[in-house]
């Protein structure tokens, strides 16, 4: 699986892009989420208002619900501010 | 057309080249944004350095293109462009152009702000402020979201 963030996320993360084989446990964005929270305290800080956060899988947006799968592209990034 | 770019454009150019597209096209509306010279922090503003774009390619374009196709199956469209910039912005230069072209000029306004109002809440970019003493990632706007709601 490859996961992307960006703006503040990816500040606090330290990274832009990640690639990891997905873990058998992890069936949803949520979970993804869950699991990412557990790798450090930049994780921890980024995903401390799940709320705010926006996902995309695949370049869609989608709700913490969506199923994953190891081939999926995962972006997390804040609101969009453009235009 | 979907244009993603570093570089400046020249308005005047666009707008001819999507005017001249096509003969049945009798009105062109078009809309661009700026960087202001203020942050965007209601209290205590300060004059602002830059902004920075980031994006989220592959689906920056997906999503305008999505949005382009949504415009022209709701209004009478020959012809449109959006040109929206990423990277460093100072005060004063362009980051987005829109413009619609039709027969008459009510769908080319109507498009247009539909538009705007979509990509505002839909395409991914994000700007990060510079002001003399702080770095600032703009926060959402709920008027954005009201705006995009009145097309649903």
């Amino acid at each position: 699986m490859k996961i992307l963030y960006f703006a503040w996320l990816r500040q606090r993360i330290g990274t832009d892009t990640e690639e990891f084989v997905l873990p058998n446990e992890i069936q949803t964005v949520e979970d993804l989420i869950n699991w990412l929270i557990t790798r450090g305290p930049g994780y921890s800080d980024a995903f401390a208002k799940p709320e705010v956060i926006r996902a995309a899988v695949n370049l869609e947006y989608v709700n913490f619900d969506h199923s994953l799968k190891n081939e999926d592209e995962v972006a997390f990034f804040p609101p969009v501010t453009g235009g | 057309m979907i244009k993603v770019q570093k570089e400046d454009f020249d308005i005047s150019k666009e707008i001819e080249a999507l005017a001249s597209s096509d003969g049945s096209i009798g009105a062109v509306s078009s809309f661009v944004g700026l960087v202001r010279d203020q942050d965007s922090r209601e209290v205590s503003a300060e004059a602002l350095k830059s902004i920075t774009l980031e994006h989220y390619p592959a689906m920056t374009e997906k999503k305008l293109l999505e949005i382009e196709i949504k415009a022209k199956s709701r209004w009478n469209i020959k012809s449109s462009i959006i040109i929206h910039r990423y990277g460093r912005l100072e005060p004063g230069e362009k980051i987005v152009f829109v413009a619609c072209a039709s027969k008459h000029r009510q769908d080319a306004f109507d498009a247009c702000n539909f538009l705007m109002d979509w990509l505002k809440t839909e395409a991914p970019f994000w700007k990060l402020e510079e002001s003399q003493s702080r770095k600032n990632w703009v926060k959402k706007r709920e008027s954005d979201d009201k705006a995009a709601e009145r097309w649903k």
